[in-house]
């Protein structure tokens, strides 16, 4: 299966910051954070289509968006996530003596996930703190 | 129907202060002058909302009465050796002028969201030091205007139409008409390039990003804006000139401009992938400025070599200054943000991470700031107030967060209070309770109240009160 190695970045979004005003349990919400902005070239390297489910993984932990083209083209080579949920798994959490983890430019592994689902916000929390 | 005017926003940084509220039987039902973040907190407020209290019992969350609430934690808090009281950046200066008192109280650790967000600026701040001013100033005054590592567009979405680029100055005008006869072009280059592709039937790149040569717009002697930034963002669409630099290259770029700004030989020819002759021809429109200003968001902070980012710009600026007039400012996230650093700053000494436990105020960042603290799983219980670690932490921390007593007082439903032992819901400060904030720029504004909260929920500093006033009582049994 093809994987690309990507420079994963972490940022706010307008519909991020409309949706987590919305609620966080809104819908609009979720499916404003838990997408991938990718370059349309590094989308057909995928060999997927627009809106497909992808794996990204850092050495943090991995997770299941979906990807979207990205309006902000050409940028291969880097994806974006905007804050949330789904972006802390990935998130390194090195200060370096700042206090400040580590949230843009981290290193991620990106591959299609087609046959796996992405999980509600509910999901995702259970997975991630057994609660 | 009764309107509500000059009710400032509780949502960005920008914290606008024009705006106008209709109420029609204490509820809110027209919005007029927010963006659409700002239009969506006051329409959507109240929809998933939990209004009463909530207790962990049997890893499930069940009501309870306030007074049940606050007595459980309260008796964390207290029997707590090392606790986080984190967040308040979403909350009222009076608010967290007690959450400091009740850090002091249990010997915790009291941070606040700048720990992750601009508090690598503020470390810089200290060593730099910083030229800045009042938002008022740059609509009036500023003609070059730098938004660095900083989406305003989606983060501030007010921002360029309020105070920079598209506000009507006193001295200054506004470039909106600019931008519209840009956008035009920017718009028939688009379509143009498609129907060749089609007509081709090929897909052709893009042209690359940075236009090596500088549009002329630069050169006139009016109010412009460029954008540095590592994707082409919507605000770098609307700027005069995009300026793209590799991702963690930004410390670079700076101080090769600095050299620059210093009359400095660069003995490459390009750095990261611009030529020196397009950085040495804006270095030439910075220096001709009349008065610039550098906004910088946490494409600095977040990015490789952090404060160090910051240094560089703080730098860049003070280096400017030998030879034009220009400021900068970072470009603070969430309404009150800048309100916590001051609060903080003025009962302690010390912006964030500041700990109690030795009985005296303790600021070490990378020590005593709550992500490393997490990290090394030091701490034995957590008070969240207003915020939402558990969505934004690095999972790494989130976890080691919830995995001990965890106390939180939000207005709204988060994966944080979902994951919480204690939930205290407020009322929404801003909305249905007053406050003062600090607009980005250190300004202070009221926080208006335009509609009633719901019986059962307090202020946020009610709130603290109660819990402070509680584990007063407890010690004092204790003792
Ligand atoms: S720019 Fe910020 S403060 Fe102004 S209306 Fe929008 S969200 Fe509110």
């Amino acid at each position: 299966m093809p994987k690309l190695k990507v420079s994963l970045l972490t940022g706010r979004t307008i519909n991020q910051g409309k949706g987590k005003e919305q609620g966080k349990l809104s819908e609009e919400y979720q499916n404003s954070v838990s997408i991938c902005q990718m370059d349309p070239e590094d989308i057909k390297l995928l060999k997927v289509r627009e809106n497909a489910n992808v794996k990204v993984t850092t050495d943090f932990g991995s997770v299941i968006v979906k990807a979207v083209k990205s309006k902000r083209a050409p940028h291969s080579g880097v994806v974006f996530i905007p804050y949330g949920p789904w972006a802390s798994v990935l998130a390194n959490p090195k200060t370096h003596g700042t206090g400040m983890p580590s949230l843009k430019g981290e290193i991620a592994e990106i591959e299609p996930a087609i046959t796996e689902k992405v999980l509600s916000l509910q999901e995702l929390l259970r997975t991630c703190f057994r609660r | 129907m009764p309107v509500v005017s000059n009710v400032t926003c509780p949502v960005c940084g920008s914290f606008c202060d024009d705006i106008e509220i209709t109420v029609k039987n204490d509820v809110i039902v027209k919005v007029k002058n927010a963006c659409a973040m700002g239009e969506a907190k006051f329409l959507n407020y109240a929809s998933h909302r939990q209004t009463k209290p909530l207790i962990r019992k049997n890893g499930e969350l069940v009501e309870v009465s306030l007074k049940e609430a606050v007595q459980k934690a309260a008796e964390i808090l207290a029997s707590a050796k090392y606790p986080i009281l984190y967040g308040w950046s979403n909350t009222s200066c009076e608010a967290i002028r007690v959450g400091l008192e009740l850090a002091e109280e249990v010997g915790g650790v009291i941070d606040n969201t700048s720990t992750v967000c601009h508090g690598p600026s503020i470390l810089s701040i200290q060593d730099i030091g910083i030229s800045s001013c009042t938002l008022g100033q740059l609509r009036h005054r500023a003609d070059l205007i730098f938004y660095w590592g900083s989406n305003p567009w989606s983060a501030h979405p007010r921002h360029i139409d309020r105070y920079t680029t598209f506000a009507e100055g006193r001295f200054q005008k506004s470039a909106w008409r600019g931008y519209l006869s840009r956008l035009t072009g920017i718009l028939s280059k688009k379509r143009l390039h498609r129907a060749v592709n089609l007509g081709l039937g090929r897909q052709t790149p893009s042209p690359p990003e940075t236009e090596l040569r500088l549009p002329s717009t630069l050169l006139q002697n009016k109010r412009k804006m460029i954008v540095v930034d590592v994707r082409k963002t919507r605000s770098a669409e609307i700027a005069d000139y995009f300026l793209q630099v590799k991702p963690n290259k930004d410390y670079e770029l700076l101080q090769a401009l600095r050299m620059l700004v210093r009359d400095e030989e660069l003995d490459v020819d390009k750095v990261t992938g611009i030529p020196v002759e397009t950085l040495e021809e804006i270095v030439e429109i910075m220096i001709g400025c009349e008065l610039g200003i550098l906004f910088f968001g946490l494409g600095l902070t977040m990015s490789q070599g952090k404060h160090r980012n910051i240094d560089a710009a703080l730098s860049l600026v003070r280096d400017l200054n030998r030879r034009t007039k220009f400021l900068i400012m970072p470009m603070r996230g969430h309404f009150n943000v800048t309100g916590v650093n001051v609060v903080f700053t003025w009962q302690t000494g010390y912006p964030y991470a500041v700990d109690f436990s030795h009985g005296y105020p303790r600021y070490n960042p990378g020590e005593t700031s709550v992500v490393d603290i997490l990290c090394r799983g030091e701490s034995d219980a957590a008070l969240v107030v207003a915020s939402d670690p558990v969505a934004h932490f690095p999972n790494v921390a989130a976890q080691k967060l919830v995995e001990k007593p965890l106390v939180v007082i939000d207005p709204q439903v988060t994966p944080t209070s979902i994951m919480a032992d204690v939930v205290i819901p407020s009322a929404f400060v801003g909305i249905e309770v007053e406050g003062t904030a600090y607009r980005m720029d250190h300004v202070p504004l009221p926080l208006k109240k335009v509609v009633e909260p719901p019986t059962t929920c307090l202020s946020d500093k009610e709130v603290l009160q109660k819990i402070l006033g509680e584990v007063r009582r407890l010690r004092r049994n204790h003792n």
